[in-house]
């Protein structure tokens, strides 16, 4: 009775456990439960119990109600998919002037709506790539000659390799100094000696339209959600939605409505990047101290002077970090959306895994990274500068970047005139390196994989199966017997014990969905999965960051390290782990525990580096060894933070676990794969998209509310 | 006597959802505790004085009592919740927002206590920004605001960002940008406190220096009695959103209204703060000294003097003339008389 006075929330924590297990013992599996594979719930089985609601018919494997939830939401994939073809195809119809026939046409309204977006996004990305590469729809669109198809002249020549690349060196050195101008410099000339140039040039071309237009898009509705707390209210859940659905999940729907290639990808690429974009701006207008507003507001601004000449320039620093979030999400959205046809890098990525060709996946993984650094790192030093003012400087001072760049077009086009004579027979090396003529490396790689696969193949399979069947089968089948009754006991009452009713609510909704959907069981596998990873990610990255804290180099060091992996389109992760592991359940878990070790890392060495210096110092006045100071001052103190990074692995987690589907996994993951190349996938891919995002949200609210409560006890922001 | 600059007649802010109604109903008798419960907070209770031209008003009050309220419903950053608040004679309240940004525009300039300088803007940028907001070209803006910077001593850093300047260089910046407009009155939110002793000490004669220059009309907030007593033609101290008392320095000093006033006056050094003609009798008889002293001289300054003297010393005018008498008794009972016990 003593202890249970003195620890009443660790007697709440056992007493929930014990429910828990209680009710796994309790609750037999049914004999003819089996774990479904395939998309068996579709095949008419005089097994199955059915029920119509809203006019659809669901099929299931009916169990006991405490085992699994008959999944009573089936309806709504069917729902969800049959408005979208509604929408698309009958709703609505209305006479539209058709340009190329001369005459007027009857289309749906939200068609006709989604086709000349199409049209304007694929002008955009044309115009681009155009100016890039060179070609003739540009020139065509804006004037319609036909005749251009005679005469080749006419098209638009395209920039020469050399001028990108100095180019970009110049922009580089102006925002970043030398060392960044020469990362510039060379991995452009690397892009291009090695064959890469056109599908890099293709993906850049991508980026350069989603990701401004992402910004605007992001910017102006942070900006909205600033001034009125309605949109902001309305902004929100989707906000925290779209945090955690996985990007894949996006694509199915949007293949529906935009159709498949690089402009549904420049869409797609917006619905994932704006989110960021908008808590960022959002958090940086709130920011804005309240005096420097008033200080604004007594110069006698107007609203939008307020807004444009206060508001924004002060919170410069955090909507540029926006941007950079921005640009990361659309490089990892480049390769992903490879999956509806875009072009470049990505797609060679994708074809090379498919074909299990290594190295060529290694050298377009490799291009997409150091395109990705660069970007990154040009739009950090972006957001780090400070504004010089130039007041006293003269017009060539002011301008000699510009003119700089303008002698260099001028050489990069003699040089490429001086190579049309030169390499008369040939490529124009000058101009363009064409893919496959550079230098590749792809055999060097594969060979070195099959070297590998040859002198390791023992190693490395005894370690698969061990993992495989001494570690993974049975997390699993534990996972899968859980009865669904008690899942949602352990996790409503996780809710209510950390942030009462309210949190135990939301929880309970959230599992309810999943539950209620008819994927219980692939989520099951996709949260064991999830959180075999999370598990080996943190006791690393705690590790690993732990003892980097020791050491200020270390320090750095690591999180230097934890900026580059952060940079690497999620889909790269896979080459290296395809490379040692093959296809199997291990490659997945390894490139997850990669991936979403990150954060782990990143966020332990930021938790125990926000521990004041003062306590530092009091801790060390009061002679404490280094580790008393390590478990009785920091890591209280961090806790909380390294919670929040407990949070970002999750997420990270089920991205992985998501994307691993590709390499083959039996989850949700799966499912959205499938849903992709399915003609009526949208509700399904949506539905288990949502699904995945719940999975997430519920560890979010979770650990969030704990944090903050924690926070409040200990007093820290 | 002319129309006073600022003029408030009973103003209200309140704080919280039903705050209008509540005040409504409270009828003109507003009880904070009451509100509180019903979760409504009292910024400024019942608010009611005048500022004349050229005058230095001075609001004194511990964090929380109001006095930042106040002065924000007065420029209008707030909106009061009830009363009446006339600047030269327009309705405040009543004006909509073209109206109110020319007032501002024109004839207010506020300094705060952080700086609020905007951190993406040099120094001139920052104080020529008034200027260019009221569409001034960018040449004469500049040239305006590089006599501002003359006029707080800030040649040669025009081209500094607030970030390389110190706290005390950039409330000067503060006040450069307050000024530039050219403003008939000017607000200022304890632009001192952030400022360490000693800075606070140069920026407060530096400041009374411009004031006798420019002769502005001040509502000054601070929360620190030495700086009011300092600096103020009228103190107003304020304590939970009302104005406990709202007289010169000396009267305050004297004669305290309440309890809470007199706390304060307690520490307060009179011989530095009260002048000659605060404390003097009438003349009294013709048994006067050859000493004389003027009436506007502060006690300390002319306390020797006295002191030295057997006979009461007479007060003079500017002009020479006897207007009082003073003798050392009185002194004596002024300084160190009326103190704690008293009472």
């Amino acid at each position: 009775m003593e202890l249970l006075k003195k620890y009443p929330k660790l007697f709440q924590w056992l007493f929930l456990l014990a429910v828990f297990f209680a009710l796994c013992f309790a609750i037999d599996v049914p004999e003819t439960y089996k774990f479904i594979r395939g998309q068996a719930e579709f095949v008419k089985d005089p097994n199955q119990s059915a029920f119509v609601f809203l006019g659809k018919e669901v099929r299931y494997y009916a169990f006991d109600v405490f085992w699994r939830l008959p999944p009573l939401l089936g309806w709504l994939p069917i729902w969800i998919n049959d408005s979208l073809f509604f929408l698309m195809n009958d709703w609505m119809p209305m006479e539209f002037w058709n340009e190329d026939t001369q005459e007027y046409k009857t289309r749906p309204l939200v068609l006709q709506i989604t086709r000349n977006l199409t049209a304007f996004m694929t002008f955009l990305i044309e115009l681009i790539r155009e100016i890039l590469l060179g070609g003739l729809e540009t020139i065509v669109a804006f004037t319609s000659w036909d005749w251009i198809d005679a005469n080749p002249w006419a098209e638009l020549p395209g920039l020469p390799w050399t001028i990108v690349a100095a180019g970009s060196a110049i922009l580089a050195y102006k925002l970043g100094g030398k060392g960044l101008a020469l990362y510039a410099l060379l991995s452009m000339t690397y892009i291009s000696i090695f064959g890469q140039w056109k599908p890099s040039m293709q993906t850049l071309s991508f980026i350069l339209v989603a990701a401004p237009l992402s910004f605007i898009f992001g910017l102006g509705l942070g900006v909205a959600a600033y001034k009125s707390k309605r949109v902001e209210k309305a902004l929100y859940p989707i906000l925290l939605v779209m945090q955690t659905m996985p990007q894949y999940a996006v694509l199915v729907p949007a293949l529906v409505l935009f159709g498949v290639g690089d402009h549904a990808a420049v869409i797609i690429t917006m619905i994932v990047a704006v989110p960021p974009m908008i808590l960022l701006t959002l958090l940086g207008l709130r920011a804005v101290p309240p005096e420097v507003i008033e200080a604004g507001r007594m110069s006698g601004c107007s609203n939008w002077q307020l807004m444009s000449k206060v508001l924004i320039p002060t919170a410069r620093r955090d909507i540029l970090i926006g941007v950079n979030q921005v640009i990361m999400v659309c490089f990892s959205m480049a390769v992903i959306s490879a999956f509806i046809g875009a072009k470049g890098l990505g797609f060679n990525l994708l074809l090379a895994l498919n074909q299990l060709n290594i190295g060529l996946a290694l050298e377009a993984g490799l291009c997409i990274s150091l395109i990705a650094i660069l970007l990154d790192k040009m739009s950090l030093a972006w957001a780090n500068k400070q504004v010089d003012y130039f007041g006293n400087l003269n017009f060539f001072q002011r301008n000699k970047n510009s003119l700089f760049f303008g002698v260099i077009v001028i050489v990069g086009i003699l040089l490429a005139y001086f190579g049309s004579i030169y390499f008369k027979d040939g490529y124009n090396y000058l101009f363009e390196v064409p893919h496959n003529k550079g230098i590749s490396t792809a055999d060097f790689w594969n060979k070195g994989v099959d070297w590998i696969f040859d002198t390791f193949f023992v190693y490395i399979k005894a370690f698969n199966t061990w993992l495989i069947v001494d570690v993974l089968q049975p997390m699993r089948a534990l996972y899968l017997r859980m009865p669904a009754i008690a899942t949602l006991v352990l996790v409503v009452g996780a809710g209510y014990l950390i942030g009462g009713v309210r949190s135990a609510l939301v929880v309970c909704g959230l599992t309810l969905f999943i539950a209620l959907s008819p994927w219980w069981d692939r989520a099951l596998v996709t949260t064991y999965m999830a959180t075999f990873g999370v598990l080996v990610s943190c006791t690393i990255g705690f590790t690993v960051g732990t003892l980097c804290f020791q050491n200020k180099h270390s320090t750095n060091f690591m999180l230097n390290i934890c900026d580059i992996f952060q940079t690497f389109p999620s889909f790269v992760y896979l080459i290296p782990v395809m490379m040692l592991f093959g296809i199997t359940d291990t490659s997945v878990l390894i490139a997850v525990i990669v991936y979403a070790t990150i954060p782990a890392t990143r966020y332990t060495i930021e938790g125990l580096r926000s521990v004041p210096a003062g306590l530092h110092d009091a801790a060390t006045m009061s002679g404490v060894t280094k580790f008393q100071r390590l478990f009785k001052i920091e890591f209280p103190l961090a806790f909380p933070h390294m919670m929040l990074g407990l949070n970002q692995t999750i997420v990270f987690a089920l991205f992985m676990v998501i994307i691993g589907a590709f390499i083959g996994t039996e989850d949700l993951g799966q499912y959205i794969l499938k849903a992709l190349s399915d003609k009526k996938g949208a509700g399904i891919g949506l539905t288990l998209g949502i699904c995945v995002a719940f999975i997430g949200l519920i560890f979010d609210n979770l650990i969030r509310t704990w944090v903050g409560k924690r926070k409040k006890h200990l007093g820290i922001d | 006597m002319s129309e006073p600059v600022i003029k408030c007649q009973s103003v209200y802010k309140i704080f919280g959802a039903n705050a209008e109604r509540m005040l409504k109903e409270a009828n003109g008798n507003v009880d904070a505790k009451t509100f509180q419960e019903n979760g409504c907070i009292v910024g400024v209770n019942n608010a009611s004085f005048e500022v004349s031209k050229g005058e230095m008003l001075v609001v004194m009050g511990l964090s929380g009592s109001g006095k930042s309220t106040l002065l924000r419903c007065i420029s209008r950053l707030t909106d009061a919740t009830g009363g009446k608040i006339f600047i030269e004679g327009q309705d405040l309240l009543n004006l909509n927002n073209k109206e109110l940004i020319d007032l501002r525009r024109n004839k207010m300039g506020m300094v705060f206590q952080s700086f609020a300088l905007l951190p993406h803007k040099t120094v001139l940028e920052n104080i020529a920004f008034p200027l260019q907001i009221k569409g001034i070209k960018t040449e004469d803006s500049i040239n305006k605001a590089m006599d501002m910077v003359k006029l707080v001593g800030l040649d040669g850093r025009e081209n500094y960002f607030p970030r390389e300047l110190s706290g005390g260089q950039q409330q000067r910046v503060g006040i450069a940008r307050s000024l530039a407009v050219e403003p008939d009155i000017w607000f200022l939110d304890e632009p001192f406190s952030a400022l360490d002793p000693l800075i606070r000490k140069e920026m407060q004669d530096e400041f009374l220096r411009l004031q006798e220059k420019l002769q502005k009309t001040i509502m000054f907030i601070t929360h620190d009695f030495d700086e009011a007593l300092k600096l103020a033609d009228r103190i107003a101290i304020m304590k939970d959103g009302i104005i406990e008392q709202l007289d010169t320095p000396a009267n305050i000093v004297l004669n305290p209204a309440t309890e809470y006033v007199r706390k304060f006056t307690e520490e307060v050094p009179r011989e530095k703060v009260l002048l000659i003609k605060d404390v003097m009798d009438e003349i009294s008889s013709n048994d006067l000294g050859d000493i004389k002293v003027s009436k506007d001289e502060i006690i300390e300054n002319v306390a020797e003097k006295i002191l030295t003297q057997e006979k009461t010393v007479a007060v003079t005018d500017g002009k020479n003339n006897i207007v009082g008498s003073i003798n050392p008794a009185k002194i004596i009972n002024t300084v160190f008389g009326g103190r704690k016990n008293n009472h």
